[in-house]
């Protein structure tokens, strides 16, 4: 704090101008291609477009989620008035704002609805009648209705937080920051309900007769995780770009990866929580779905779940000095991005292969490839005109100024 | 009971110097003061500020604390003992059956394991940062300092006790007016 000499905020948060353009570009051109692969291997052999939807859903859910976890968090910090996260929100904010992007990829999940979800199929619930009791909810018109609703909502908000962060970077005004956080509280709130009905929406909806009422929070730690693990990867991008190497130091990573660690044990709190209920019940309607996800190959899915998304980050980024240390970090969020990619897969995958096969392979990376080309190209898009920082926001200095006690 | 008790003329009680306490009116100061005590190699130092001051720990040389090996060891503790209980209790000194269930499972033993894990963590956090911070300490000879009870409000202060190896009551008093102190104090306590 005492003779750190004055950071050059205006340099250190240029827009990205030109890199970001040429990532955009080259980014959007893999990601095109990956969709067009996958596209194309779906018009080979039979069952391949089911596939391909659940393979689309996986990655749609995970980059979606990166997002929605932005946006919790930008929510949060004006919730929450904090000072020490504000010089890497701008990354949270952009990252959230990118769910405009997943509203038009959205648009497959929306037309391949019957290859996806049984209940949109007449002829399946005509001959079932739990899914007739359930019809008025889980019926095509407002399950469409519904997503439109949330992205509405999300677009609505994370433009809402990002347009007036942008403005305050040329007009400093604090007021910006009070409307910004008078709004959070209802913001947060619409936030919760729209990403716990989106996640039984999309998610748990694949198997009709199944429910969790806990499955929300669960889609949601799991989001969580995922943005903090991406935020501090896109830090380290910033950095190598020439961008932020003073004013984010050891002590945001430290937080960053707290906040990872964090929420790896909460997703396993929660998922610990979904599974124990059911197990210790032991009810029949409720265990096929874990039953399914234990089946031959899906057992070994389940314990690289169980490791990778808890036992290994959770030992690995339990001390202080992994989390200072740049590569440490990084390699444990590019970890944790992987399995919390596994997670969405696991959630999808066995309600379309449930005899013990698990489908991994080439539909399932190009789905991934397109999709992430497509969210790359998005996020660095929106870094071209904007600082990379919000360099007007009053909590600043704070931001530069902190340490960890 | 002797006539003559009374008339004995009461004792002043002996003194003896406890150390110096500098003061210091701002934390560039104060930091710049500390580092000069650690590198003089004074051992039995301290630092008074009113709140945490960030670089203090690096200015002053202090070690990181060994807390959170204790918190990792109770909390290995205290998860092994919620897991060893119930299977001691459950599967092998009085094996029942309950509603057909296995003797021992893990799932059904997380959550008291669980909890153990944190209640000793947390619990160990505690004591610990007390113990480790020699707290409670309902006295100190600091205390009888007036200039003192600024510690809580505007002034930062270093403290170096008598018995440090270093110490001389001039040459340490000296030393703390070199290091920019604006005002160095003799801190007595009773002998004992």
């Amino acid at each position: 704090m005492h003779q750190a000499p004055p950071i050059n905020m205006e340099l250190e948060a240029q827009p990205l101008g030109a890199l970001a353009h040429k990532v955009s570009i080259l980014a959007g051109i893999v990601g095109l291609a990956g969709l067009g692969i996958a596209v194309g291997l779906s018009k080979m052999g039979e069952g391949a477009s089911e596939r391909f939807y659940h393979a689309y859903l996986v990655s749609f859910c995970f980059f979606l989620s990166l997002s929605l976890g932005a946006l919790f968090f930008v929510i949060l910090q004006y919730l929450t008035r904090s000072g020490w996260s504000v010089v890497v929100r701008r990354v949270a904010e952009v990252t959230a704002s990118n769910v405009l992007l997943l509203a038009v990829l959205a648009v497959p999940v929306m037309l391949g609805a019957n290859h996806l979800y049984e209940w949109t199929v007449t002829n399946r619930v005509m001959e079932d009648d739990l899914l007739q009791w359930k019809e008025p909810f889980l019926n095509l018109r407002f399950f469409l209705l519904r997503l439109a609703i949330y992205f509405v909502v999300w677009v609505g908000l994370s433009r809402f937080y990002l347009g007036h962060s942008t403005r305050q970077d040329r007009q400093t005004d604090p007021r910006l920051t009070l409307r910004l956080q008078r709004w959070s509280g209802p913001a947060m709130l619409l936030y919760a309900m729209t990403v716990t009905f989106a996640a039984f929406d999309l998610l748990m909806s694949l198997d009709p007769h199944w429910y969790s009422t806990i499955f929300g929070v669960y889609f949601f730690s799991g989001a969580v995780v995922g943005f903090f693990a991406w935020q501090a990867v896109v830090l380290l991008l910033l950095q190598k770009a020439g961008r932020l190497q003073q004013a984010v130091t050891a002590e945001h990573y430290h937080d960053t990866g707290k906040l990872v660690f964090a929420f790896v044990v909460f997703w396993a709190y929660i998922a610990f929580s979904q599974y124990l209920l059911i197990w210790y019940a032991n009810i029949p309607e409720e265990t096929v779905w874990y039953l399914r996800r234990q089946n031959g190959n899906w057992a070994l899915v389940s314990i690289v779940l169980l490791v990778g998304h808890f036992f290994l980050p959770f030992f690995a980024l339990m001390s202080r000095h992994p989390k200072r240390r740049r590569m440490m970090l990084a390699v444990g969020a590019v970890w944790v991005l992987l399995m919390h990619w596994v997670d969405h897969f696991w959630l999808v995958m066995p309600e379309f292969a449930a005899d013990g096969v698990v489908p991994l392979g080439l539909m399932e990376l190009a789905c991934f490839v397109g999709l992430g080309g497509c969210f790359v190209a998005g996020v660095s898009w929106g870094f071209r005109n904007r600082a990379v920082a919000p360099i007007g926001d009053p909590r600043l200095p704070e931001s530069l100024a902190f340490e960890n006690v | 009971m002797s006539t003559t008790d009374h008339a004995l003329p009461l004792a002043e009680p002996a003194r003896q110097s406890w150390g110096l306490l500098a003061e210091y009116l701002t934390v560039p100061e104060l930091l710049a003061a500390a580092e000069k005590v650690r590198n003089a190699g004074y051992r039995r130092w301290d630092c008074h500020t009113p709140f945490p001051v960030h670089g203090l720990n690096d200015a002053m040389g202090l070690k990181p604390t060994i807390l959170p090996w204790l918190v990792l060891g109770a909390g290995i503790t205290g998860g092994s003992i919620g897991m060893g209980l119930q299977w001691f209790t459950n599967a092998f000194d009085y094996p029942f059956i309950i509603g057909g269930k296995p003797f021992f499972s893990v799932p059904a033993c997380i959550p008291v394991a669980f909890e153990l894990t944190i209640l000793f963590a947390a619990v160990t956090a505690l004591l610990g940062m007390l113990v480790l911070n020699n707290l409670p300490e309902w006295y100190h000879a600091l205390f009888r300092s007036k200039q003192f009870r600024r510690a809580t409000a505007d002034r930062f202060f270093i403290s170096i006790e008598a018995i440090d190896p270093l110490y001389s009551p001039e040459a340490t008093r000296e030393f703390l007016k070199l290091t920019g102190s604006s005002h160095v104090e003799l801190i007595e306590e009773e002998a004992d």
